[in-house]
């Protein structure tokens, strides 16, 4: 299952294949402009930042909104914790990256590509310069811009106004990117993972990526299992295949894992055992209520309270907010602090209904979704650890081993 | 027949509150003092109070959409 | 119409468009503070705002009509708008001169708010902080009874009130719930430049 298609040649661990070493695996870039979107278009590739948006789709409203000055954002903030894909491409396959990048400038007539990489990424800011340095194919300026490692920071407006006012905090809209972004540009806001399988794809074809995915699913994405730092794996895995295929893949026994967050801080709990048929496919979760988000699958072990990792999530989410909206800071703040009194048994009375009707509250009342995310993480855990939530609240007492002081586990 | 919606700039709104006084069919405040908004768009008898709900909004954070409804 | 009843006329009209205009200011600063209660809804204070400040228009209308019509002051359209260019009491009159320029500005931002945007009319709308002082030292230096006893204390009166008003108004907490959080947000939200 590693090793698909963009993690395919040297092992990753190896770090970043040069100019040459790529060209000489992979081929030359193809010179396709505009007639790259029929080719994304049928190759049916979705973004990977998380929405899940058809590619063709999104590039064609650019390209006929754009006239000659259009604007390509690569998005390698990586502002979900759990997740390190984004990182591992940057760091060992650059040039992917950025073929990708250069592909979208010509397809959409663009006058600036911006690489906005996430300044706590380890050495992935500077492998993209010195990937950048090998080039010479450029179709436009080029500019590298460090997104603030915050989790907002990833947005597609926030990334958008770092650009422009160097705050990386969303803004309301519309007007939405691909309307005014960039210095009022057309904006292309894309994952650098789908950029880099642009890269491929651009190279051996929409039937070829297609032919990767399994069953009806197309292609191949990279997910990230974890529960936090520093134990996390990222493996490459063709869309359609399973949840407990992935875990297997990444080594990890599933007899002793309870419930997955699947899409990670942005997603949702799902017990193990429903988790484990579970297809890896945004559109197939979708229509189940689920989202495949980043691709995150974060293992809670059986031995681990999900309420206590659900409240240090919360708490996290509702300090991550931008604090531009009354009902993201107050909401999220409430719900943090509930949730604490209620992973500690030490709730006060109506806590747990009140979390709920919080959750249910916030939802749509911020600028992004960044509340909408929290809410849904949280309403996912009030159905998948029911049993516990009851048992804090109203036996006081957790039926988990208490922490281990300085565990390193759902850290992060 | 217009379809009237009202859209609000969560970011500029700072929980004054004269929206959910002067649209309160259609509009409530949370615990923390910002609106809450009935989904859907506003009937016709409502239109005049939610015009003044825009008109005196102390940050202009909510609009009003028209869209033509096609036939 | 003989002079002195021109003369009382303008002189009450001035004294009435400074109580309101006083009034104006204070509901201003109400509405700033969110002062609001079961009986006193917040949609209270911005409309009563804004429909005394139309009133007090009528009033300054009569009291510059009346003034410019008096024969004793032979003042002609021209002081009306252009501040200090009048040969009656050329300093004073053109203090009100300034004070109805800046105070039509304030209102016609003001009836026009959405099409003039947010930005435009609180730039503009700060400017009221200079009309109100200048309309009370013009009432102070205009009129030929401007120091006699009622007139010093209805001056005095708003005075008081407005600066007892504006001293809540700075010493009470920014009325924004979020207003620190969102400075420490965009400090940790910066990009380092390249």
């Amino acid at each position: 299952m590693t090793g698909g298609a963009l993690l395919a040649g040297p092992e990753p661990a190896l770090g970043m294949e040069g100019a040459a070493a790529h060209v000489a695996r992979l081929g030359p870039l193809p010179g396709l402009e505009r007639r790259l979107i029929g080719v994304l278009d049928r190759s049916e590739l979705r973004g990977r930042g998380g929405a899940s948006f058809p590619v063709g789709a999104k590039w064609q409203s650019i390209a006929q909104r754009s006239r000659g000055t259009a604007v390509v954002l690569a998005n390698g903030a990586e502002g979900e914790a759990l997740s390190g894909k984004d990182r591992l491409l940057m760091e060992s396959r650059p040039h992917l990256v950025i073929d990708g990048a250069f592909l979208a400038a010509r397809a959409v007539k663009a006058g600036e590509v911006i690489f906005y990489i996430g300044e706590d990424l380890g050495h992935a800011e500077e492998t993209m310069r010195r990937a950048l340095a090998e080039r010479g194919d450029a179709p436009a300026r080029v500019r590298l811009l460090a997104a603030p490692a915050r989790y907002v920071a990833g947005e597609e407006s926030a990334a958008v106004h770092c650009a422009n006012e160097g705050v990386a905090l969303p803004v309301t809209t519309p007007p939405r990117p691909y309307e005014r972004g960039v210095g009022g540009h057309p904006t292309l806001v894309q994952n650098v993972e789908t950029l880099a399988h642009v890269g491929l794809i651009a190279r051996f074809g929409d039937a070829w990526f297609r032919d990767l995915g399994r069953d009806s699913a197309a292609g191949t994405a990279l997910v990230t299992v974890s529960s936090g730092k520093p134990d996390r794996t990222v493996l490459e895995v063709a869309l359609g295949s399973s949840v407990g295929d992935a875990v297997d893949a990444a080594g990890r026994s599933v007899g002793g894992v309870g419930a997955i967050l699947l899409g990670g801080f942005f997603g949702g709990w799902v017990a193990a055992a429903e988790a484990w048929r579970l297809p890896l496919d945004s559109v197939a979760l979708r229509a189940t209520g689920r989202s495949l988000g980043c691709g995150v699958l974060g293992l809670l072990d059986n031995d681990e309270c999900g309420v206590r990792v659900t409240a240090r999530i919360a708490g996290y989410l509702a300090e991550q907010s931008a604090q531009q909206c009354g009902p993201c800071v107050f909401g999220l703040r409430a719900i943090a602090e509930a949730l604490h009194r209620i992973a500690a048994c030490r709730p006060q009375s109506h806590d747990a209904a009140r979390v709920l009707s919080w959750a249910i509250e916030v939802r749509g009342r911020g600028a992004c979704r960044h509340p909408d995310g929290a809410a849904g993480m949280v309403l996912s855990a009030f159905q998948v650890f029911d049993s516990e939530v009851t048992r804090h609240t109203q036996r006081l007492s957790c039926s988990m081993p208490p922490p281990v002081p300085g565990a390193t586990r759902w850290t992060w | 027949m217009d379809v009237v919606t009202l859209q609000f700039d969560r970011i500029r709104c700072d929980g004054h509150g004269l929206c959910a006084e002067l649209l309160p069919e259609m509009i409530r405040l949370d615990e923390w003092g910002y609106p809450i908004m009935e989904p859907g768009p506003v009937p016709e008898e409502l239109l005049p109070h939610a015009r003044q709900a825009v008109a005196k909004c102390p940050v202009l954070a909510i609009r009003m959409l028209v869209a033509k409804e096609r036939r | 119409m003989n002079s002195q009843v021109l003369w009382y006329t303008t002189r009450a009209a001035g004294v009435v468009s400074l109580i309101l205009f006083t009034a104006v200011v204070i509901l201003g600063q109400l509405a700033r503070l969110r002062v609001a209660s079961a009986s006193w809804p917040r949609f209270l204070s911005a409309d009563l705002h804004r429909n005394l400040s139309l009133l007090s228009l009528v009033f300054l209308a009569i009291h510059i009509v009346t003034a410019v019509v008096d024969p004793f002051t032979s003042l002609g359209i021209a002081p009306v708008l252009v501040p200090f260019s009048s040969a009656y009491r050329r300093f004073w009159l053109g203090l009100g001169t300034l004070a109805l320029e800046i105070t039509l500005a304030l209102v016609i931002t003001s009836l026009l708010r959405t099409r003039v945007g947010l930005r435009a009319w609180r730039l503009i709308h700060w400017l009221a902080y200079a009309a109100w002082p200048i309309a009370v030292l013009h009432g102070l230096g205009t009129g030929t009874d401007a120091l006699s006893a009622w007139s010093l204390g209805v001056t005095i009166v708003c005075v008081v009130a407005v600066i007892a008003v504006t001293l809540w108004r700075l010493i009470a907490a920014p009325s924004d719930p979020l207003s620190g959080a969102r400075r420490l947000a965009v400090e940790r939200h910066r990009t380092i430049p390249q």
